[in-house]
């Protein structure tokens, strides 16, 4: 009888400990994404939060801490664009609600109500150390729709989601142009469409505003979300590869005080000058990405080129269309550190600068003290090919370790 | 006039200057050599002489001819030139939409050695490549084994035999990309295998027609290109390099290639990790395997993981690697290694992957994909570990001849990428300047 007691303590001790999470993660060097490295170092953490980080020197593992030990630990990678989730692996009808075409101007769609939380490729991307995915419509429509941020656990979205409606994603250049003949046909309709789109929310928005409670207009779901965008709560994810498709989406952005975040743009070596006095942050296409049409111009070197200029930076994983369905930022992140990125820029890029870009430093990017505990965990360096994810932990829950 | 004269006199200095330069051995000390023909050589010495490797060794036990040019190569590493077994380089295209079955057509007729890709391959340290039409048929014509030299005309960069004979497989397909909503093109799997079994049936009439004629013209059956090229398949001369995914489509090949007797490289073979003991114990000439980041993209590869070059390995199959370009980025090949030794293929193996293991598969084992003595020089320098992601080519060489060199602005715009780099008519290569050295 004493025995059972005894045992039933023991395992209510260990249903507490498991429900809150506390975790001591040691790892032989600690990547903060916040100051420079710890060697041997500690990440404490408690009910899904960062409680302590500092050299193991300095702090004591509490003994009711379950310990993890990694040689390489950094904080959960961020993919600062992705279309996963909305797109899946099997490439078939049924699983690709990533773009709608009927109509050149969507920013009603939205992304949570298309993000399938058990697809495969999210749990691929979470197995190589992404823990918070920048999804959404993808480019290939004037305004596609809106894309949103999840972290890559729950079966649900409810449970995965972080940011519902993150950006308004524009694909301005031909990739943005609508088929046969529909508008719009050229690059120089597709900016009147846009610009008419926005001073159409602008008006809605102040009428809005100036409305009395009981006298609202009626609601227009693709102008209300516009006239977030215009009141700067939030930014057009323009997706863009020429030079002048770039200074065009800098031109809208001035004309109507918008913040727009720049997608893809494997020309923004060209016109670094004008990206710096926008103050405009760049998620630059996949490293690896295909060189090929609009897109013809890209190159390995930009990211740290535009990284040199002081642009703020992140790398994305893009959107595939084949095989392979998704890249791997962690894979992108690591071809940028072989062509001129410092090992800790790049890290940056998946991570705390991807953050900064997102507007979602305070919670996740870093790790530090308060912020949501997302770790991924390596065998070696992180960014070579025959190192391993040897395990991710996401707000303080050990969810995957790489299949090998 | 004068000018004139004396600007052709020093072109023709110059010329004769690079001839000798050729013309002399040329010796490349200090590196590490992977040789694949054996162990890991530090401090090694590599000597070429008119296109072929004249030693490979350890510094100081191995031969230096007196007259050779030296070149240092300390904190380098130095390995054979990459094969890639499967690739669309060249911008070429294979058979049209009006038949599932077209032997007859070679992507020799639409190869354009002008096609930048072609430059990426090489920065990407691939020196002997499989160019091959697309697989959306069932057999969608004859593919071409080329090596990548310095030259602007198809005929400069194939591969002959002693008998004059140009080097290459067939391209055949199963599974779904070869699966079309109309006839004449299948409808299924079984209808896929029927057409081919029908296809090698006919083939065997129009040998023994042939045969029978006995050289006699009047008996002769008319003149078939499809055909002739499928005797090729027949008489085991011409390799067949099989499109095939899943697990089940792969055994069908095994067992076309069994009753057909044909050579057979399974290409892709992404669900080849279900069948690694079948697939070894087939026989077959090898397996060509891609690696993709990520699984999906098709059905078929909703199962490809980094392991299948590793598990087949095992099992004693021959593994290579392939780009698929422009699938895999020819530049990155060497990523392939690296993935597949992540998920654990021994180095050893995999870095014979991408080299020995490609040649044996495309029947070019005794000139190229090793360093020894009397094998043709194509090697490349490494700025360190093959494996590792921050690794570059620096050169490249195909029989001897610079065809890459990154301190070269115009080569490092193709190996990097930026403004210019995917445009076809900035290749260009002045004959004056072919060797670099």
């Amino acid at each position: 009888m004493k025995t059972k007691m005894a045992l039933s303590f023991i395992f209510v001790v260990l249903l507490a400990t498991a429900a809150h999470g506390q975790v001591a993660v040691r790892g032989e060097t600690v990547y903060t994404s916040a100051g420079e490295p710890i060697k041997d170092g500690v990440v404490l953490i408690r009910g899904g939060k960062i409680e302590r980080v500092g050299p193991a020197s300095q702090i004591q593992i509490p003994s009711d801490y379950r310990v993890v030990t990694a040689k390489v630990v950094t904080p959960g990678l961020i993919d600062a664009r992705s279309v996963v989730g909305l797109a899946g692996a099997l490439n078939q009808p049924h699983d690709q609600d990533q773009l709608e075409t009927s109509s050149a101007m969507q920013p009603d769609l939205r992304a949570i109500d298309a993000y399938n939380a058990k697809e495969i490729l999210v749990g691929f991307l979470r197995s190589m150390g992404v823990t918070t995915l920048h999804t959404g419509h993808a480019p290939g429509a004037l305004i596609s729709g809106q894309t949103m941020i999840v972290k890559t656990r729950g079966e649900t979205i409810e449970q995965a989601v972080f940011v519902p409606a993150a950006m308004i994603a524009v694909t301005l250049g031909n990739n943005g142009l609508a088929q046969g003949s529909r508008s719009p046909g050229t690059r120089s309709k597709a900016i009147a469409m846009l610009r008419a789109e926005l001073i159409k929310a602008a008006d809605y928005q102040s009428k809005w505003d100036a409305a009395a409670a009981d006298k609202k207009p009626t609601r227009d779901l693709r102008l209300e979300i516009l006239g977030r965008v215009i009141k700067r709560e939030i930014p057009l994810l323009v997706n863009v590869h020429r030079a002048n498709d770039i200074l065009a989406a800098l031109r809208i952005a001035k004309e109507f005080n918008i913040r727009i975040v720049l997608d893809g743009a494997s020309e923004a070596y060209l016109v670094m000058d004008q990206i710096k006095a926008a103050s405009v942050g760049v998620i630059i296409h996949p490293t690896m990405a295909r060189a090929g049409g609009e897109a013809e111009n890209l190159s390995f070197e930009t990211a740290s080129t535009l990284r040199r200029a002081g642009i703020p930076l992140a790398i994305q994983s893009g959107y595939e269309g084949y095989v392979p369905k998704t890249r791997v930022v962690l894979f992108e992140a690591a071809l940028a550190a072989a062509n001129g990125l410092t090992f800790a820029e790049a890290l940056s890029a998946i991570t705390i600068d991807a953050a900064r870009i997102l507007g979602i430093a305070d919670r996740v990017g870093s790790l530090e003290a308060g912020k949501d505990a997302d770790l991924a965990m390596f065998d070696g360096d992180p960014f070579e090919y025959t190192s391993h994810v040897t395990g991710v932990i996401i707000d303080g829950q050990i969810v995957s370790q790489e299949v090998k | 006039m004068k000018l004139k004269s004396f600007a052709a006199f020093i072109f023709s200095l110059l010329l004769a200057a690079a001839a000798l330069a050729q013309d002399k051995p040329q010796a490349y000390v200090g590196a590490q050599i992977i040789t694949i023909a054996g162990p890991v050589i530090d401090n090694g010495v590599l000597v070429i002489h008119r296109g072929k490797i004249v030693a490979v060794g350890r510094e100081g036990l191995t031969v230096i001819p007196a007259d050779a040019q030296r070149h240092d190569a300390r904190g380098r590493v130095i390995m054979p030139g990459l094969i890639d077994t499967h690739s669309h380089i060249g911008g070429g295209s294979g058979a049209d939409s009006s038949s599932p079955i077209q032997p007859d057509v070679r992507i020799l007729d639409s190869f354009n050695p002008r096609d930048t890709s072609i430059k990426r391959a090489v920065a990407g340290g691939i020196t002997t490549v499989n160019v091959m039409p697309g697989s959306g048929h069932l057999l969608s014509g004859q593919t071409l084994y080329l090596k990548l030299r310095n030259k602007l005309t198809i005929d400069e960069l194939l591969i002959r035999d002693s008998a004059g004979n140009i080097a290459g497989g067939i391209k055949m397909a199963n599974g779904t990309n070869s699966i079309r909503p109309t006839p004449p093109s299948p409808g299924s799997r079984a209808k896929s295998a029927a057409l081919v079994r029908d296809m090698f049936n006919r083939a065997i009439d129009y040998r023994e027609k042939v045969r029978r004629a006995a050289g006699d013209k009047e008996k002769m059956p008319p003149r078939d290109l499809a055909m002739e090229a499928l005797i090729e398949v027949l008489d085991r001369k011409r390799v067949v390099h099989f499109h095939t995914h899943r697990h089940d489509d792969i055994l069908t090949v095994l067992r076309l290639a069994k009753e057909f007797n044909f050579r057979v490289v399974l290409q892709h073979v992404s669900e080849g990790w279900k069948v690694p003991d079948e697939i070894a114990k087939a026989g077959v000439v090898g397996c060509s395997v891609i690696v993709i980041d990520s699984p999906g993209g098709k059905i078929e590869a909703l199962e490809n993981s980094y392991k299948t070059g590793g598990v087949l390995d095992k099992a004693g199959a021959l593994v290579g690697f392939h780009t698929d370009d422009y699938i895999t980025d020819s530049r990155l090949f060497l990523r392939s290694a690296g993935l597949a030794v992540r998920a654990g293929m021994s180095r050893e193996r995999a870095l014979y992957a991408m080299t020995m293991a490609g040649a044996v598969m495309l029947d070019l084992q005794k000139q190229t994909g090793s360093l020894e003595a009397g094998k043709d020089a194509d090697f490349i320098i490494l700025s360190g570990d093959p494996l590792s992601v921050y690794t570059k080519v620096l050169e490249t060489y195909v029989e001897g001849i610079r065809v890459f060199d990154r301190s070269n602005p115009q080569d490092r715009l193709f190996a990097v990428g930026g403004y210019g780099a995917a445009r076809d008519q900035v290749v260009h290569i002045d004959e004056g300047e072919v060797d670099r050295r």
